[in-house]
């Protein structure tokens, strides 16, 4: 059966082959940034450096916007994106905090109160 | 014939490689995660490994979308860790043992496991933190085969499917024609998600249950689905694929060496096991 059948699990979009097809160039341009070249290319000029990897107008809006929700709608695989977050110097519980419409404070306390 | 001497799992957030190189092990923080680290280091200097076999999962640092195996195996002499974009230190690269790397292989591939093998394979956070943790010297003291289960790419392959690669794993190493000492490690996990509106997840009771199945009941955990692993530990969380898998290459009744769980380290359910061979 396919993974399309399978009940959704609320705030979850599992990384399957239409989200591989969908994201391939927003994931690859994100891949880059394993390089330091790469990531200050992006720095000097972000719309030339989306140009190159041939970003579509939705993926670029949610670079532009730091939208993680929206990048991971444009086909966004976490891993990836969490190399972006990186060169915006933030780190999970930042990209936690904006996903979940809380404050980085008010993440970090949501994770501490399941111990 | 080679021996194993135990197995090892550990959480890998790269987050523990910043705390690692900015000295934070007893800071409150990090304290309650890497004093669990103490007991295992006294076990492992005790027993004496001569080799390690490392099941983990690579995050964008070797693989891309491009070429997404399933399972890989490292044949490689030496294994260079990289920038991985997200600011960590990049460790010292690690020795292989390309012998046991072929033996392996060979084995796999006779056990109907279509594996990919990497003459060259860079290394990531997954594989180089939990050596770290193990044996904090730099370079890792003892040598290691990397074997890859993507996590990245949904269809992920099943629980029973990675606890199937775990026994042949371990068969092999018992076939392995040396007498060295073999601990099998396996890195990930506990529940976490990173991604989306559910970012933050953790499920205690599952981990604690997890943790204890893998003592006491290893398959447990192979009666669910990928897609139930992910409802029921989140995205990230179904890196406890490698835990069963290295469960699953030491069977049978293991001795306690140390357990430790401790929430949170970064958005993750920390996990520690350390199980010794009877």
């Amino acid at each position: 059966m396919s993974a399309t059948k399978l009940p959704p699990i609320p705030g979850t979009t599992p990384f399957d082959g239409e989200q591989a097809k969908k994201g391939y160039a927003l994931n690859k341009m994100c891949f880059s940034f394993n390089s330091a070249e790469c990531r200050a290319e992006f720095l000097r000029d972000e719309e030339a450096y989306m140009k190159k990897y041939s970003l579509n107008e939705e993926q670029a809006a949610g670079i532009r916007a730091r939208d993680v929700l929206g990048l991971i709608r444009a086909g966004g695989n976490a891993y990836y994106l969490a190399k972006f977050a990186g060169i915006l110097g933030l780190n999970m519980q930042d990209i936690g905090a904006l996903q979940t419409g809380m404050t980085v404070e008010q993440f970090k306390a949501k994770l501490a109160a399941y111990a | 014939m080679a021996r194993i001497v135990g197995m090892l799992t550990t959480s890998h957030v790269p987050a523990i490689g910043g705390a690692i190189a900015k000295n934070l092990q007893q800071d409150a923080y990090w304290k309650p995660f890497f004093d669990g680290f103490l007991p295992v280091r006294k076990w492992l200097d005790e027993v004496k490994p001569d080799v390690a076999v490392v099941l983990y999962n690579d995050h964008g640092l070797n693989f891309f979308l491009d070429k997404m195996p399933t399972f890989s195996v490292g044949a490689a002499p030496e294994y260079h860790n990289a920038d991985e974009g997200w600011g960590i230190p990049t460790l010292a690269p690690t020795r292989g043992d390309v012998d046991l790397s072929w033996h392996l292989i060979n084995h796999l591939i006779e056990r109907d496991f279509d594996i990919t093998t990497c003459q060259e394979m860079l290394v990531d956070h997954a594989f180089t933190i939990p050596l770290k943790l193990f044996w904090p010297q730099s370079p890792c003291p003892i040598p290691a085969v990397p074997v890859c289960i993507n996590t990245v790419q949904f269809p992920l392959p099943s629980a029973k499917r990675c606890y199937a690669l775990g026994e042949a794993v371990g068969d092999a190493i018992r076939n392995w024609d040396s007498d060295k000492k073999v601990v099998v490690i396996g890195t990930g996990g506990l529940s976490h998600q990173l991604d989306g509106e559910r970012a933050g997840f953790i499920n205690k009771d599952f981990d604690l249950k997890f943790m204890d199945s893998m003592i006491n009941d290893p398959k447990w955990a192979t009666q669910f689905s990928i897609h139930e692993l992910v409802e029921k530990t989140g995205t990230q969380g179904v890196e406890l694929l490698m835990w069963l898998a290295a469960r699953a290459a030491v069977p049978g009744t293991l001795k306690r060496v140390h357990t430790n769980y401790h929430i949170p380290i970064s958005n993750t359910a920390s996990g520690l096991m350390a199980l010794a061979t009877l």
